[in-house]
Order: structure tokens, then sequence, then C-alpha cells
């Protein structure tokens, strides 16, 4: 281990300061014993009480996991599709404009994204709800998906998927037996991005949610605008940790197995 | 040719296992295969040789199914299989890669395609054992293919495309990962595998080496055409044209003009000044057809004084390759030619007596050059 010299040390500092503060600060008034959320009145976690309490709050909760898992299931299995057509199909008529079409949405404003599904779901009368909302992130999040899984499936040897053709497999047992299980990495960080977008979406599911389903970062925004509670801290803070287990979970996981590869790979040159 | 040399290419009533017929391949504009007809049959260990680019690899993804011939006809045991997809053939392949599943234990690699057929559990335990006896990789099957080392990952790959028991295995550059002590082992067990399973073999390869030492017969190609198609000693020691005998082994060529002189013998003029050299070939040439003679560097005996032989060039020693085993003479002609010769160091080398700026005799019989047109 190297010691940073001053200069090095400033910036990380400051550059993580930027990063963190708001956070930290926001963390620590979470367990403020003050109503007011700028007076600090000792330590309490009652905030938490309450908020489990606050069943307008639970519900919100409630749609919001719901219309992630959804959407981010559907748009993992649209967008895997899409990635494996375009990767692997060659050449096919209007197979550039389809692959920078599948982009696009990358790019666009959510504003645009929002109004275009909000004048499609009225064109088509149906009701705004946990449905709608649910097409809604389906719709913005399969792009991404579709471009984590392409960028996996360009470096994935073709010649495995002819080895599972060649040993009489159909190619839809092909691609669910081999190419699948051995892209799955790739297929879960993209569910995985779709959820957590889905999850922390504002402007689209405001366009696109009804009274009969609001999720949670729609109602932390309009409980905001009434002033910020203590509560809104509280839960903010639990959203945190959740993201925070989850992200030191997964790196935790891929370094073991990169850890395991590793020593495999030595094991059997050194066994050769 | 004794009783049980395994030759059925001779034997005009013998049915060929694969045939193509007047079979061409286009990629775009590109001719990948052009017009060609070919014959193999049972049992054989056939090699396909050539540059890369020359069409090999597409000839092989051909009969696995990957790719459909544009025209022509290849047949497999008598059946067009134009069409037929490639996990409906009993064809199998060996990928260069060995495209072994990575998510899979050595086991379940080989079990694989023998699970897409739904044999019986018991009947696939028993065939994958087999198949791990066969390649000495019992010790491995729990293994995943990233556990094992590369000679192990190649015995896998060659394990899992036999364990469906093919008519006709196809090895596209089987041993081209290899290191080159592990890959002459190889050789050798490949050809053991293949006489023990009487699985027709067909192997890619641009190591002409490897074709020589496993094949029953190699056919040369050059831009999708067979140039030329026999055992690998007829290959080596009568090759039908210059660029055969150019891409197999070592050869010096000598142009010139040649004239009959007594049955199936020429003299061939070939540099002013210089007495004729004598050759012998079964193709006729007509007087004063330009010819090459190619004559290989083992077949150039080189001397101090002038031997006694059909044809002797004097020249000077330009360098000297020292292989260990033999060493390389490389001897310029007054005419400005390069001639190579080859003895095998019989004698410590302190002993060797021909070194660099020697002149030196060049020598060889007249049965020893092959006459080859141009």
């Amino acid at each position: 281990m190297t010691r940073l010299s001053w200069f090095n040390t400033v910036s990380l500092t400051l550059g993580f300061a930027f990063l963190y503060i708001p956070m930290i600060i926001l963390i620590i008034y979470s367990f403020n014993e003050s109503r007011l959320v700028t007076v600090w009145a000792g330590f309490s976690t009652k905030w938490y009480g309450e908020l489990i309490r606050n069943e307008a709050m639970l519900d919100a909760a409630w749609v919001t996991l719901r219309v992630a898992v959804m959407s981010s299931t559907i748009a993992t299995v649209l967008g895997t599709m899409a990635a494996y057509v375009l990767v692997r199909e060659g050449r096919f008529f209007g197979r550039t404009l389809f692959s920078g079409m599948i982009y696009a949405p990358l790019v666009m404003p959510e504003v645009i994204t929002g109004l275009s599904l909000l004048l499609l779901f009225i064109g088509l009368g149906l009701d705004r709800g946990i449905l709608t909302i649910v097409l809604a992130h389906t719709t913005f999040s399969m792009c991404f998906v579709s471009v984590v899984v392409s960028s996996r499936l360009v470096t994935f040897d073709r010649s495995l998927e002819e080895a599972a053709l060649d040993l009489g497999c159909s190619p839809f047992e092909a691609f669910r037996l081999v190419t699948l299980p051995i892209i799955a990495p790739a297929v879960i960080s993209g569910w995985l991005l779709a959820f957590t977008l889905s999850l922390d979406d504002l402007v689209i599911a405001s366009f696109t949610s009804g009274p009969s389903a609001t999720t949670l970062p729609i109602k932390i925004f309009s409980a905001v605008r009434l002033g910020v509670s203590p509560e809104i801290n509280a839960l903010s803070t639990i959203m945190i940790a959740i993201v925070t287990v989850g992200v030191i979970t997964a790196s935790l996981v891929s370094k073991r197995n990169a850890l395991r590869r590793q020593k495999d790979e030595q094991a059997a040159v050194q066994n050769a | 040719m004794g009783q049980n040399v395994f030759a059925p290419w001779t034997d005009p009533a013998a049915e060929p296992l694969i045939r193509f017929q007047n079979v061409t391949k286009r990629f775009g504009s590109f001719v990948a295969i052009d017009d060609l007809t070919l014959d193999i049959y049972e049992q054989e260990f056939f090699a396909l040789l050539g540059p890369s680019g020359c069409g090999k690899t597409t000839l092989m993804r051909m009969l696995a199914g990957f790719e459909n011939a544009s025209e022509g006809r290849i047949e497999l045991a008598g059946q067009d299989i134009d069409g037929i997809p490639p996990n409906k053939r009993a064809v199998n392949m060996m990928f260069q890669s060995y495209a072994l599943f990575p998510h899979l234990s050595v086991w379940d690699n080989i079990a694989f395609g023998l699970r897409r057929d739904r044999m019986a559990k018991a009947e696939i335990d028993a065939r994958v054992d087999e198949m791990l006896k066969l390649t000495r990789l019992e010790s491995f099957a729990r293994r995943k293919p990233h556990q094992i080392s590369g000679g192990q990952r190649q015995r896998v790959a060659l394990a899992r495309s036999l364990a469906k028991a093919p008519k006709l295995l196809l090895l596209d550059e089987p041993l081209g990962a290899l290191d080159k002590k592990l890959r002459q082992e190889t050789q050798f067990e490949l050809m053991d595998i293949q006489e023990k399973t009487g699985t027709t073999f067909v192997i890619v390869t641009h190591d002409q080496e490897e074709a020589m030492t496993v094949a029953s017969r190699v056919a040369v190609m050059d831009h999708g055409r067979i140039i030329q198609v026999a055992t690998p000693e007829e290959i080596y020691e009568g090759p039908n044209s210059v660029y055969v005998a150019d891409f197999i082994g070592d050869v010096n060529l000598i142009e010139g003009r040649a004239t009959a002189s007594g049955e199936d013998g020429y003299s061939i003029e070939w540099a002013a000044g210089q007495p004729p050299l004598s050759a012998q070939s079964k193709r006729p040439f007509t007087d004063a057809q330009r010819c090459h003679l190619a004559v290989r560097p083992e077949k150039v005996a080189i001397s101090h004084d002038r031997p006694e032989a059909d044809n002797a060039v004097e020249g000077r020693v330009l360098d000297i390759a020292y292989l260990g085993n033999i060493s390389t003479y490389h001897v310029e002609l007054p005419s400005g030619l390069v001639i190579k010769a080859q003895a095998a160091n019989t004698r410590r080398i302190a002993r060797r007596d021909i070194t660099w700026e020697d002149t030196v005799w060049l020598s060889w019989s007249a049965s020893a050059a092959v006459m080859l047109a141009d």
C-alpha cells in the first residue's frame, strides 16, 4: 500500500464529500427527534415507527415493488430477444435501422416518452393504473436490457451454439440449454438495471399513473411539496440501505466467483 | 499392394460414404468452393489441406450442415443432405475452439448429445463412461472445462463429438491450440481412436505434417478447388503440380525445357552452358515443352568430389541450417539458382567436413526428380 500525496488525499476527500454528504445528512436527520427537519433535537427512531403505520406510504411502496418486478421481467424477456436477433441474425433487411432505433429511447427525454405513452393510453382508452405504469416502464427499460445483453452476446463464441445444434439441439433448445445459461449474468444485470430504473422513475410514472395507483417516488415528491417531513427521511434511508446491501452483495458474489475461477485455472495448469 | 491394405478408393465397386458432385458455394460474389467433385469412403481418415481461405473449412461446414451448397449435390451414405439441418444429421463436429459448454461439467458435456436423443439414463451413463475411458478422462468427469488443461479440453471435445457414434466425424484444426510436443502425441492418439471406433474422420488442417501423419488420403486445396487427392506418400513423392510440390514439404524447383530421350526418359535444358539434366516421367511431355523439375532436398546428395550420378551440378555453399538430426545446405549454382540439399548428421558436428564457401557437387538420380508441367 502506498501513501497518497496531500493533493490526491484532498481530491479524493472532496470528490467523495460531494457525492455522499447530502445522503449522510439525510440519514442523520431521519433519526431526529424533532418534527422540524433542520433542527436537531436528539436521537430517535420514532419516524420509522410512524412510517410503518402510514398506510398510504406502504401502499405506494407495494405498488412500486410490483410495478418494478413485472416491468423489469417483461423488459428482460423482450430486451434479450431483441438483442439476440440484432446481434445474431447478421445482416437482414433494415438491421442498421432497427439497432439504431432500439438505442434511441436511451437518449429520448423522459418527458417526451411519458407524454407519448399518455397519449397512446388515452387513445386506446386504457384506464391509468398499475397496468399502464408497467407498460410504460417496460417500454423505456427494455432498451437498457437490450444494450447490456447485446454487449455480452457480441463476445459470445458462436461455435458454442453451433456445437449445440451439431449435437442434436433444435435452435430453440440451443438457446435455452447453452446460450441462456452462459449469458445469464448479463441477463440478470439487465433485469436489475430495469428493476432499479423502474423503482426510481418519477417522470414517466407521473404521466402514466392514475388515482388508483401511485408509486413511491410520486408519493415522496408530492409529500415533499407540502414540506419535508422526517418520515420521508426515514423512508429514503431505508431505500438507501436496500440499494447498498444489494450492490455490496452483487459485487461480493462476482468477486468471489472471479477468485474461485482464477484458482481453478491455476490448479488446471499445474495438474496438466 | 498387399490384400490387407486399406484403399477403398482403388476399388471401383466401393460405395463412397460422402460424395460431392460439382459442388459450388458462393458467399455473395466470392466463390468459396468452385465446382468440386470428391468421394470419401467409409473408415477413411481424410485430410483437407490448404492455406487459409482455400475453402477447406467451408467444405467441412457444408458436411456439418451449417452451410448449404449453392450448386451441386452432396450425398451422405447415398442420401442427398442438402437442406437437412445440423441437428438431424448423423455427423458430428469437433470445433477448433473446442466449443465446450463452460457451464457444464466434463461429464455433462459428453452426455449433452446423448440426452438430446432421449436415451435411457443407464445407457447414457454407460456411453459417457466408455468415452471417458477412451479419452483417459475418468478422473476429470466432475470438473468444469476451465478447471482442466488445454490437452484435456481437446480430449473432452473429441469425446463429446464421438459420444453419439456418428457416421462421420469432422475435425476443424483439432490440434491447432496445442503446443508442438503435445500435438505430436495427440496425432497418434487420434489415429488410435479412429481405428478403435471405425468412424470416418474428415480433418481440416493447414499443417501439412499433421495431415501426412494422420491421414489415409490428403486433398490439397487452393482457391476452392481440389488440386490433388492422394495418399500422403503419393502426394509427397508424386505431386501433380508445382503448387502441390511446393505446398507439401521442402522442394527445389528447376525450370527448363524437356526433350524425350529413351523410354519415359527426358533430358532437360535448364541453363546455358550446363549439361542437360536427366529425369523420368510417366506423364508425356512434348519436345521443347516448358517444365519444372521438382527435387526434394533429402534426395540431393552433397559431396566434395564429383560423384558418379545421373545428374551432378557444381556450386558454392551459401548457408547451412543445422537442425540437429539433419542439416540443410543451401548451395548456389553458377546460374544464381539456389538448391537445397539435406544430409543426416550421422557424425558429430565437429567432424562435418563441408562448410561455408566450399565448392561442392550436388547429385541426384534420374528417378528422384518429378517433372511437372506449367
